[in-house]
C-alpha cells in the first residue's frame, strides 16, 4: 500500500476538521496550483493552544499530515508548537512516501504561519529565527 | 458493492481469453522460429493469430508486427517514419499536446536529434481538425502522429479525415488507437491509416503484448535489435500465449461492439448526466465524439487523489489526472492540453466502464461521488473561498 495504517487512519477519520470563527492566530499556506493548500485555526488561551481547526485542499498525505500535526500541538503550550518539525509530523503517521513528505512540510508551515499571525496580533516579539521554517515557501520545494 | 471503473488503465482478462492462452504454456510450448514440428505448430498458431489480428482492423496479416504493447509499437511506429523521413531531408513532425506519453517522450528524444515537433491545438472539447493538419504540413513533414481517441477524456478524433489529408499531402499518418481498438470498428484502410498502435490488455486480452500495423511499403526501424523474428523487425522470441490470447481477444470485443455498445453508451451517459448535477462540475473530453466508455469530469475546489482514496473507501475503483496520483508536480497534460487551469486539473476524476458494469452499479457511484465531493469541499478552504466570494468559480 501507498500509505501506512496511521496516515490512512487520519486520513479518513481527520481529527480537528474546521473553522474556529474568532480564532486568534490563522495561517494559510501553499498554492491551489500545486494541488495543496492548509489553513490551521488557532484558540490561543494563557500561552497554551486550547483548541485547532484545519481546512485542507490536498491529497490524502496532506489531509492526514494537517490532522496529525493538529493533534500533536492541542493543548500544547505555543512555544513547544513552534518546535514542531516536518519530520515529526511524517514519524508520528509511521512515515510518508518520499515524494509524500512535502505534506508534511506544508502542515509544519501552516502552524508556524498561524502562530506568527498570532504573534503579530498581539504585538509578542519574535526574531526572524523564530519562523525560519516559512522563509522557503512551498512553491520551492 | 466493489465496482471497477478504472478499464482506460486495464481490463479484465477474458475467460476465453485465458482458456485460448493456456495450452501455450505446457502443450504448444515449442518456438515457433524452431524447424521441429511442435516449432512448425506454434508457427501455424502465430500465423493464425496474425491473420485473425488483421482481419479486425481490415489489414494484411504481413502488416501486422506484434510487439510487447502499445508503447513499443508507438516508440517504432514513429522512430521509422522519422528516418524514413530523415533520408529525404524531412525532418518535420506533426502531433498533439494531449498524446500518451510514449508518443510525446519519443517526440522530445528526437527533437533533441534536431527533428521539428508541432503539437497542435487540442481545444476545449478535446478535439483536433483535419483542417489543422493541413494548414500545419509543410514540405518538409515527414509524419503525422494523432490518437485515435484520448486515454484521458475519451475524445474521438476524425481520423478517417485526417488520414486523407496526410494521403493527399504523401506524408505518412500514424495513430496511436490503444484506447479505441475493440472499443469501435477501426478499418485501416478506409480510414487511411498508414501506422496504428495498439494493446491486447485494454480489449480483455493480456498484457505485454500489442500490435504495431504498418502499411505495406513502410520501412520499420528495430527498436529491439536480435533475432530474425517479425521480418527483422522486432527481435525476442514470440511471447506466443500472450499473442494467441490478443487473436482471441481482439476478435470476441470487436465482434461485440455492435451490441455492448448501446448498453455502455447508456449507462456512460446515464454517469455523465449524474455527476454533472453535482454543482460547479465540468466534463472533459467532447460530449459526443467519445469512447463509448469514457467518462472524465472535474470537480472545483477538491483534490482528485484524496477523491481516489474515498471512492476506494466506498469500493468505487477509479484514477484522476491529479498531481499526486501521477508521482509529478503537475496535474495530467491532458486536461492542461484542453485548457483547464491548474487547480481545476488537480480536482478530475475519470470512470472508464464495461460492458460487465451495471446500472445499479452507476446509480452507486452517482450516490458515492456526491458524497464525497461535498464532504471534501466542506473541509477545502479553497471552497469556503469560493463560498464566501474571496475567490471566483473557474466552473459555473
Amino acid at each position: 500500500m501507498l500509505y501506512s495504517e496511521k496516515v490512512m487512519d487520519h486520513f479518513k477519520n481527520p481529527r480537528n476538521v474546521g473553522v474556529i470563527e474568532d480564532a486568534d492566530g490563522i495561517g494559510e499556506v501553499g498554492n491551489a496550483k500545486c494541488g495543496d493548500i492548509m489553513k490551521i485555526y488557532l484558540k490561543i488561551d494563557n500561552d497554551i493552544i486550547t483548541d485547532i481547526k484545519f481546512e485542507t485542499f490536498g491529497c490524502g498525505s496532506a489531509i492526514a499530515s494537517s490532522s496529525m500535526a493538529t493533534e500533536l500541538i492541542k493543548g500544547k503550550p505555543v512555544k513547544d508548537a513552534l518546535k514542531l518539525t516536518n519530520k515529526a509530523v511524517a514519524e508520528a503517521l509511521d512515515g510518508l512516501p518520499p515524494h509524500k513528505m512535502h505534506c508534511s512540510v506544508l502542515a509544519e508551515e501552516a502552524i508556524s504561519s498561524a502562530i506568527k499571525d498570532y504573534y503579530d496580533k498581539n504585538n509578542i516579539p519574535y526574531t526572524d529565527d523564530t519562523f525560519k521554517s516559512l522563509a522557503h515557501s512551498h512553491e520551492e520545494e | 458493492m466493489n465496482i471497477y471503473a478504472d478499464n482506460a488503465a486495464t481490463t479484465k482478462t477474458s475467460r476465453t481469453v485465458i482458456d485460448a492462452m493456456l495450452p501455450y504454456f505446457d502443450k504448444f510450448y515449442a518456438n515457433p522460429s524452431s524447424l521441429h514440428t511442435p516449432g512448425q505448430e506454434a508457427m501455424e498458431a502465430l500465423t493464425r493469430a496474425r491473420e485473425a489480428v488483421a482481419k479486425c482492423i481490415g489489414a494484411k496479416p504481413n502488416e501486422i508486427i506484434f510487439t510487447s504493447g502499445g508503447s513499443e509499437a508507438d516508440n517504432q511506429a514513429i522512430v521509422s517514419a522519422a528516418m524514413i523521413g530523415k533520408s529525404k531531408g524531412k525532418m518535420h513532425i506533426i502531433s498533439t499536446a494531449f498524446e500518451h506519453h510514449a508518443v510525446l517522450h519519443t517526440l522530445d528524444k528526437l527533437e533533441k536529434e534536431g527533428f521539428k515537433i508541432t503539437l497542435l491545438d487540442v481545444h476545449e472539447n478535446g478535439m483536433v481538425s483535419a483542417e489543422q493538419v493541413r494548414e500545419a504540413i509543410c514540405d518538409d513533414t515527414c509524419l503525422v502522429t494523432i490518437m485515435y481517441a484520448n486515454n484521458e477524456i475519451g475524445s474521438i478524433q476524425p481520423i478517417k479525415e485526417i488520414g486523407a489529408v496526410c494521403k493527399e499531402k504523401n506524408v505518412l499518418f500514424h495513430t496511436d488507437a490503444v484506447q479505441a481498438v475493440g472499443h469501435v470498428h477501426i478499418d485501416v484502410k478506409d480510414e487511411n491509416i498508414d501506422m496504428l498502435s495498439m494493446s491486447a490488455h485494454k480489449f480483455h486480452g493480456p498484457k505485454g503484448v500489442g500490435v504495431l500495423y504498418a502499411r505495406t511499403g513502410i520501412r520499420l526501424t528495430n527498436i529491439i535489435e536480435g533475432g530474425a523474428q517479425e521480418k527483422g523487425k522486432r527481435a525476442g522470441t514470440h511471447n506466443m500465449p500472450a499473442i494467441a490470447g490478443m487473436a482471441v481477444a481482439i476478435k470476441e470485443a470487436c465482434d461485440a461492439i455492435d451490441t455492448h455498445t448501446p448498453k455502455i453508451v447508456k449507462m456512460r451517459d446515464k454517469l455523465i448526466e449524474g455527476l454533472l448535477q453535482i454543482p460547479h462540475t465540468v466534463l472533459n473530453g467532447d460530449r459526443y465524439s467519445r469512447l463509448p466508455g469514457n467518462v472524465n469530469v472535474c470537480f472545483e475546489g477538491i483534490e482528485g487523489e484524496s477523491l481516489l482514496l474515498m471512492l476506494d473507501m466506498d469500493g468505487i475503483y477509479a484514477s484522476s489526472g491529479s498531481a499526486c496520483t501521477s508521482g509529478s508536480l503537475d496535474p495530467s497534460h491532458v486536461l492542461l492540453a484542453i485548457g483547464r487551469p491548474h487547480e481545476i486539473a488537480h480536482g478530475s476524476l475519470r470512470l472508464s466502464i464495461d460492458y460487465d458494469n451495471t446500472d445499479e452499479e452507476m446509480d452507486y457511484i452517482i450516490e458515492k461521488t456526491k458524497k464525497v465531493v461535498e464532504y471534501l469541499r466542506n473541509m477545502s478552504p479553497v471552497w469556503s473561498d469560493l463560498k464566501k466570494g474571496k475567490r471566483e468559480y473557474v466552473i459555473q
